[in-house]
């Protein structure tokens, strides 16, 4: 029997779905080796049914969707989070570290008690057991792919913890920090792009969030160095994968 | 003639199975007595979190607004914020736009067309099983979608949240050699385009006609994507920076998607209403394949717009090729300025119509207030005016089939919540 797949959305902007649904004639082959159980954006839809694998985009930022995750572990074989926002809260979780989640709300709908949503935006992990987080803000497609024949075979996958750095000298490109002082988080980013910022002439800004060996101190102290304002730097660090990065922080005190 | 009896609908909370959208509808003797659609996708705040952000930062924010348009939101966004700082990029900046936008439409209706809407016309569920009946045309479409993204790439570095775009230019201009070789995929792709036109125009589309007003970008010359005078054919001709005199948004209890309304009422924006109001602009052949599908246009039938986004996928690959022909990298992607206090407006057209900005910056540089109006939140109340329109001939029919048709109707909107539409929850009452 084929395993069965089941791909869930929650809050997010749909980017992870499509870097899958991106994969041509990869995903086809994918489609064959596979039973696609739950998968609205391609057509099937089976919300409450078991699956072997499940992949989940989005954060969890209602008291539904919390839920809702919860449904699903319990029916799923192997979870996999995709994806910023389902790693570390994604974009929106930016309102996690003011009190912002009920003002906003007021602020921007006129009729707030309309809308229920939770004060913050949460990873997946922070509600269920995850067996594979997949980073990127979207996810690498062909990380993806990688990821699903491996666990689809009955292997480990495990995406690699080393920084944008490593990536970014095997590409060749000049260091944007060293050689034109952009401020890059490639040094405590964690790789799977490709280097893509500074092959671009530009500074990473963090999508697949720290890296395992992250020194955000140490990079902190380099960008002050560059003449960057405390808010200035802070900023750098609170965005795409803020509250990854602020876990960190706190972690190391 | 008595009165109808009304059906007194229920609001109950928001629908929200899966960033669902739902569907309440009460007939009373025959006739519509309440039509509601609901919509849910939790809300993000981006208009809140750009508050305080360096103007430089706000296309990558925007970008992660929508997956499947982060071009769009890039572009209308630098565009206001260029307005601010008093920015012109020159030639080569605005041809490289024009053409990343290209590859945005094409990724973003090849998507629609094929993953969302070519089911209903054939039978299918969806397109695994459409791929089963037709797999040359799912072939064809995906990769067309791929060109699409490697037009993207060539520009952003990645399809999805490109990397490239800043306000000013681009981070970098890419080589004569990159641009040979998308240029040779594009050529080689286009007798795929002319195809997709015509299979597109022979889908079963249903007959209907409605009164609606298209609203959309239009420019002096050349079919409007990335910049251009707000226009309707009803007389409205406006710059981007008057929309909010004369639109409005609305919330409504049903839905997180603002209602906006055109001195109060629905309006269309998207690839029909464009074709309705710049069809002009294309190229003759185009034009006159549409009219011999038996497409008069402007169109008052909605459903045309499945043709107008093939129409438009094969313009935006003719144009691209049209914008790589005399390739020539720049030493100067970019201009820069100092940052400056004010307020700006951009608008262009995405994939779905018309997505407007506005931002204020102040002397430093960091956004004060931001607002964004996408374009499905410009056409719920037009989509509601559809369904009411189209299924109040259907007072009788089965639920499975009053199901189907107004999928196929939304649907054909292409709404960020096209996904969750394929499993539209239906309540029906009738007395």
């Amino acid at each position: 029997m084929k395993p069965r797949l089941g791909v869930y959305k929650f809050t997010s902007c749909d980017g992870c779905q499509l870097a899958l649904l991106n994969q041509g004639a990869d995903l086809l082959a994918l489609l064959d080796r596979v039973e696609l159980v739950h998968f609205p954006e391609a057509g099937p839809s089976a919300p409450e049914a078991a699956v072997d694998l499940a992949l989940i985009e989005g954060s969890i930022s209602t008291p539904e969707e919390a839920e809702r995750i919860r449904g699903i572990r319990a029916r799923a074989g192997h979870l996999v989070a995709l994806g910023a926002c389902a790693t570390a809260g994604g974009i929106q979780a930016l309102r996690n570290a003011t009190e912002a989640g009920s003002a906003w709300r007021a602020a921007l709908y006129p009729q707030p008690e309309f809308i229920a949503t939770a004060e913050r935006s949460l990873p997946v992990s922070a509600l269920v057991p995850v067996d594979l987080e997949l980073f990127g803000c979207p996810v690498d497609g062909r990380q993806l792919m990688a990821a699903l024949n491996t666990v689809l075979a009955g292997g480990r996958y495990r995406p690699s913890g080393d920084s944008v750095c490593g990536e970014c000298k095997q590409a060749g490109h000049a260091c944007v920090l060293v050689s034109r002082g952009e401020p890059c988080l490639g040094p405590v980013t964690r790789a799977g792009c490709g280097a893509l910022c500074p092959g671009q002439g530009r500074g990473c800004y963090g999508c697949f969030g720290p890296s395992a060996q992250a020194n955000l101190a140490s990079l902190k102290a380099v960008f002050a160095g560059l003449g960057l304002s405390d808010a200035e730097i802070g900023r750098r660090f609170a965005f795409i994968t803020a509250e990854a990065f602020r876990a960190l922080e706190q972690k190391h005190g | 003639m008595a009165e109808a009896k009304r059906v007194p609908l229920s609001l109950p909370l928001l629908a929200r199975v899966e960033g669902e959208g739902a569907l309440e509808l009460a007939y009373a003797q025959g006739r519509i007595a309440g039509l509601r659609l609901h919509i849910f996708e939790p809300p993000r705040y981006f208009e809140k979190f750009l508050e305080g952000r360096h103007y430089s930062e706000v296309p990558d924010i925007v970008a992660r607004i929508c997956g499947l348009c982060p071009a769009a939101y890039q572009m209308s966004a630098v565009q206001a914020l260029e307005g601010i700082l008093g920015l012109a990029p020159g030639p080569w900046v605005q041809a490289m736009r024009r053409l990343f936008y290209c590859g945005e439409w094409i990724e973003s209706h090849c998507a629609h067309l094929h993953l969302l809407a070519a089911p209903d016309f054939f039978g299918c569920a969806n397109v695994v099983e459409l791929a089963a009946k037709d797999a040359g045309a799912v072939r064809r479409g995906l990769k067309l979608q791929n060109l699409g993204n490697r037009i993207l790439q060539f520009l952003g570095g990645r399809s999805i949240h490109p990397v490239g775009a800043r306000v000013g230019g681009f981070w970098r201009a890419p080589s004569a050699a990159e641009a040979r070789a998308l240029l040779a995929e594009l050529q080689g792709a286009l007798p795929e385009a002319e195809a997709l036109l015509d299979w597109v125009l022979a889908w079963p589309l249903p007959e209907c006609d409605q009164a609606f007003e298209s609203v959309a970008l239009r420019t002096e010359t050349g079919y409007a994507i990335e910049g251009g005078r707000i226009v309707s054919d009803r007389g409205l001709d406006i710059h981007a920076e008057a929309f909010e005199r004369h639109f409005s948004e609305h919330q409504v209890p049903h839905s997180t998607a603002f209602h906006c309304l055109h001195e109060g009422q629905p309006y269309l924006v998207g690839p029909l209403a464009r074709l309705n109001l710049n069809a002009d602009r294309l190229p003759a052949d185009i034009r006159q394949r549409l009219h011999q599908a038996g497409i008069a246009l402007p169109s008052g039938n909605p459903f045309h717009s499945a043709a107008a986004r093939a129409a438009e996928v094969l313009y935006a690959l003719r144009e691209a090729l049209r914008l790589l022909a005399d390739y020539a990298p720049t030493d100067t992607p970019y201009v820069e300025a100092e940052p400056r206090a004010g307020i700006g407006f951009g608008a262009t057209e995405a994939p779905r119509g018309i997505l407007w900005h506005r931002y204020e910056l102040d002397e430093r540089g960091l956004v004060r207030a931001a607002r964004i109006v996408p374009p499905t939140a410009q056409n719920q109340a037009r989509i509601e005016a559809d369904l009411a329109a189209t299924l109040a001939e259907m007072s009788d029919a089965a639920e499975a089939a009053l199901r189907q048709r107004a999928e196929t109707v939304i649907r054909n909107y292409d709404p960020c919540i096209s996904c969750a539409t394929h499993f539209l929850r239906l309540k029906v009452e009738r007395a």
